[in-house]
């Protein structure tokens, strides 16, 4: 369809990142073509200086984008980072274009990144300004000022590479990254700001986190929350303009954003988040530039971002607090642990059904009446033979049942402990709910039923200290309702 | 300056790729995702690699599936990051497009050792090339590009068209949607489909980036302009087929003004939408920042003027008076110094008020707007104190504010059975 043109973009991703990656493999030493066991080392050790800068430029940068990202990510303005970025470019490209005529280089660094900074600021402020004063929202300020801003940059680059004097190559460098242009100063600058953006984190860090967490709470405290938010967003443009080098303009949004949510996976404290979240960016970055420095044609940019995802992926799938296994796990564990208690309680309600007096069955009137048969607890619950064979085994390996007999099932003296203990919970909850809550009695067993696995200790405390007449601890009350424990293959009904 | 027949290609292509983005981009701003232009076309680039990849040819229609597919792609796995991960939207969509950008890189890099061509046109596209590549349409030489975006404008006109009243209900309110029976996942998917084709469609025309400008921007202006969505559709086409053509102008005409040659027409299109969106964000009648402003401006000095007028009348009530200096009425009425003169020359200039010997006074015109003014004040005084039972020595402020609500004054006296005092023992006029 779109043949020719399609063509040619991808033809000219090819061309302009192939030559990204030549000149963006930083290590490529003479001695070291990058092939060898030796090159190898030789990258990962840092022993040649250009990588040694590159690396360790790179990973100062990841890690200060990877603290100031936890605050833009918990403020809900992750994409901030994207649009400023994409705003830096005609600061870029006005400050070349002024510096040109005005005789200078235009390659200076220092020069260029002012640029940058000037218009990154403006464009925060367009989008700040498009929130609180129009209808417009937050995303669709965000999408105007990144591509507006962008399109003047890509306007003004258009002039500046018709321009009779100044060679303009080097500007493209920004909009995709090329570590290798990097020089020891550069990686100086980089490090430097980047420790810097960390020191204002580390001092600003209690302000930062109640303006992050509740910023109306902290304007009533008295804190100076719109001044807070303007040192965020300056951190921000900060380690955006510094980075723009690292990894490029349309990249530098990954470093921003990547690290903390990877972080978020794995802790709910602050503190370690931003921790968890300065470390991924940082090592992340380290890697992605030596790996990048290590074979040819790998794009630094591209790799740091890779090997942050990569991380990321890892994170969401494994992270202990918020990750998908663990809570799937966490989900299972419950659910196991729920069906062993039903079946405690069945058993002990097959126990309480033959021993006709007292209130709570005895360790030796359970031993002695006839054994619940599978068919009985089977009919019980809506478990398949299965499900049940299954708990049953397990219940039996924590030692809380022993088979009897061909078919039967019966509790051992540890099994009655726990299930007189979830029979209390039970019916406990059940009296509560008639008595205060007003709920039917012919209705309190499904409710209880889902809360009984649940009720801490002090929670049933509270309950014993509110309901008169419970037995002492230890004691199962009768229930509020009467049981029918279900006849062997009969269907139950639980009224 | 003069257009060419090659310009006004050029232009056509422009206007076409603006009118498909802008057409979709409404529901993208009314949806809260104008970011997901972004995204997805940022997105694109590792589907025309894997394309490229796989085929081993630059097959068009390859190319243009596998950028297709991978748009769609993004949407569903920003969901996915969304709803399983649990992380903040935003974030999510930042974590996909990113790694899916950066994927692009490297597999292109991989692809192909070195094509040399224009390395520009990821970016900024190549619209100034689009005339050079013809294609023949019923024996027509015209522009690849023109019979691409012309194709792809009929599809979203076309499935905007059938489907209009179900993308209304579910943009504003997708509950509501599912309830009326509208498979609110569907469309959005639907919608992000339309995006990604007609982002791999303008991607020549404008470039990757300046794509969201299209989607984004045109439809930004027109809902500060309009509150109807049929009329949003129509004024952000209006706006992007305009900032197309002055696009383009503006890429020939102003860098000649500065001395410097012509620059590239995507980015000065982009430019030109952000500059009318800038004028409906000063300028819009209802919404623009300049129209609110205005308008305070002018209830202020209203106010102001009318609180001279009930000073002045109130004044004639206390024996030997009746005019008052400008220290005084500024003193009675807080009005900063500029705001109050203003005020003063406009009801000097209206026969409103006279000045005599650094006094004002009333004109017989003046006091009959300024009785019905108190008229008004007072009743409000003695609706407050007697129907909502505020202390007579509270009602004063509430009541300098509601005197001006133009209109009321009547209903109000009839319902408090035409008073003759107020609160404060205050005569209050009748109405003549």
């Amino acid at each position: 369809m779109t043949g020719k043109g399609l063509a040619q973009i991808v033809a000219a991703a090819l061309a302009l990142s192939a030559s990204a990656a030549q000149a963006a493999s930083p290590a490529q030493a003479p001695g070291a073509s990058g092939s060898g066991w030796g090159g190898v080392v030789r990258v990962l050790t840092l022993q040649d200086y250009n990588t040694r800068v590159v690396v360790l430029g790179t990973g100062l940068l990841g890690l200060a984008a990877g603290i100031v990202g936890t605050f833009l990510l918990l403020r809900k303005r992750a994409l901030l980072g994207d649009a400023l970025s994409h705003a830096t470019l005609p600061g870029i490209a006005l400050a070349f274009l002024l510096a040109v005529l005005a005789g200078a280089s235009g390659k200076s660094l220092g020069i260029l990144l002012a640029g940058a900074v000037t218009t990154g600021v403006l464009g925060v402020g367009t989008i700040l300004f498009l929130r609180h004063y129009t209808r417009l929202k937050e995303d669709t300020a965000l999408g105007v000022v990144l591509s507006v801003f962008f399109g003047a940059g890509v306007a003004l680059l258009g002039v500046v590479q018709k321009m009779q004097t100044g060679h303009a190559a080097g500007l493209e460098s920004f909009i995709y990254g090329k570590t290798a242009s990097m020089i020891s100063s550069d990686a100086l600058l980089i490090g430097v700001s980047g420790l810097l953006a960390t020191l204002v984190c580390v001092l600003l860090y209690k302000e930062f986190k109640i303006v992050c967490f509740d910023a109306g709470f902290a304007g009533s405290q008295g804190w100076p929350v719109i001044a807070l938010d303007i040192v965020m967003m300056v951190l921000v443009v900060a380690v955006t303009v510094i980075g723009l080098q690292a990894v490029g303009l349309i990249l530098v949004i990954a470093l921003l954003v990547v690290p903390p949510a990877a972080a978020r996976f794995w802790t709910d404290r602050m503190h370690w988040m931003i921790v968890t979240a300065g470390l991924v960016g940082g090592a992340g970055a380290m890697l992605g530039a030596a790996v990048s420095a290590l074979a040819p044609r790998l794009p630094s940019g591209a790799m740091i971002v890779m090997t942050v995802t990569a991380v990321f992926l890892a994170s969401m799938c494994l992270g202990t607090r918020r990750g998908i296994l663990p809570r799937w796990l966490a989900q299972r564990r419950l659910a196991r642990r729920i069906a062993r208690q039903n079946l405690l309680r069945a058993l002990y309600e097959w126990s309480e059904e033959h021993v006709p007096s007292g209130p709570s069955v005895t360790a030796s009137e359970a031993a002695r009446h006839p054994p619940m048969p599978t068919d009985a607890l089977l009919a019980e619950r809506s478990w398949s033979p299965m499900q049940l064979r299954q708990q049953l085994r397990a219940a039996q390996r924590e030692g809380c049942v022993v088979p009897e007999g061909e078919n039967g099932w019966r509790l051992t003296p540890q099994g009655l402990g726990e299930a007189q203990r979830l029979v209390r919970n039970h019916r406990l909850w059940e009296t509560f709910l008639i008595h205060f809550a007003d709920v039917a009695p012919s209705h309190v067993d499904r409710d209880a039923d889902a809360i009984e696995h649940v009720l801490s200790p002090e929670m049933i405390r509270q309950l014993e200290d509110l309901l008169d007449a419970v037995p002492r601890a230890g004691q199962v009350p009768d229930s509020p309702h009467p049981v029918a424990v279900s006849r062997a293959g009969s269907a139950r009904g639980r009224t | 300056m003069y257009l060419t027949a090659l310009d006004m290609w050029i232009i056509l292509a422009g206007v076409l790729c603006a009118a498909a983005c802008a057409l979709l981009g409404n529901f993208l701003v009314l949806r809260k995702m104008s970011m997901m232009g972004d995204a997805i076309s940022h997105a694109v680039l590792p589907g025309l690699a894997l394309a490229f990849l796989l085929t081993e040819s630059r097959s068009s229609i390859a190319m243009f599936i596998g950028a297709a597919a991978v748009g769609v792609l993004t949407a569903l796995f920003t969901q996915w990051v969304h709803s399983h991960g649990k992380v903040d939207e935003g974030a999510s969509m930042g974590v996909v497009f990113t790694a899916l950008f950066a994927l692009g890189l490297i597999l292109i890099v991989q692809a192909a050792d070195h094509v040399d061509l224009d390395p520009g046109c990821v970016l900024y596209g190549a619209i100034e090339l689009t005339p050079l590549d013809t294609v023949r349409v019923f024996g027509w030489r015209i522009p690849r590009a023109v019979a691409v975006l012309s194709v792809v404008l009929a599809i979203d006109a076309a499935a905007l068209m059938a489907l209009y009243k179900e993308l209304q209900i579910s943009s504003f309110d997708p509950n509501l949607a599912t309830t009326v029976g509208i498979n609110a996942r569907f469309m959005h998917y639907l919608l992000m489909t339309l995006v990604a084709i007609t982002t791999v469609a303008s991607f020549e025309a404008v470039g990757s980036i300046l794509v969201v400008a299209m989607l984004i921007v045109p439809p930004a202006a027109a809902h500060l302009l309009t509150d109807r969505l049929g009329a949003m559709i129509l004024v952000s086409m209006v706006l992007g087929v305009a900032s197309a053509v002055l696009g383009h102008i503006g890429a020939i005409w102003v860098p000649s003004l500065f001395g410097f040659g012509s620059t590239t027409t995507a980015g000065m299109m982009a430019v030109a939408c952000g500059a009318l969106f800038g004028l409906a964000v000063l300028f819009s009648p209802r919404h623009g920042v300049v129209s609110k402003v205005l308008y305070q401006a002018m209830l202020g000095l209203r106010i102001i003027r009318e609180d001279v007028l009930g000073m002045l009348v109130r004044a004639e009530e206390r024996p030997g008076q009746g005019a008052l200096s400008a220290a005084d009425l500024r003193r009675a009425t807080l009005a900063a110094p500029i705001p109050l003169e203003l005020a003063l020359l406009r009801l000097r200039a209206t026969g409103r008020v006279v000045r005599e010997g650094g006094r004002y006074r009333l004109t017989d015109l003046g006091r009959g707007e300024a009785r019905s003014l108190v008229r008004s004040h007072r009743l409000w005084e003695t609706f407050l104190s007697r129907n909502l039972g505020l202390a007579a020595d509270h009602v004063h402020p509430s009541a300098d504010r509601l005197e001006h609500v133009a209109g009321l004054a009547d209903e109000v006296d009839v319902s408090l059975n035409r008073p003759a005092a107020d609160p404060h023992h205050k005569h209050i006029p009748r109405q003549e």
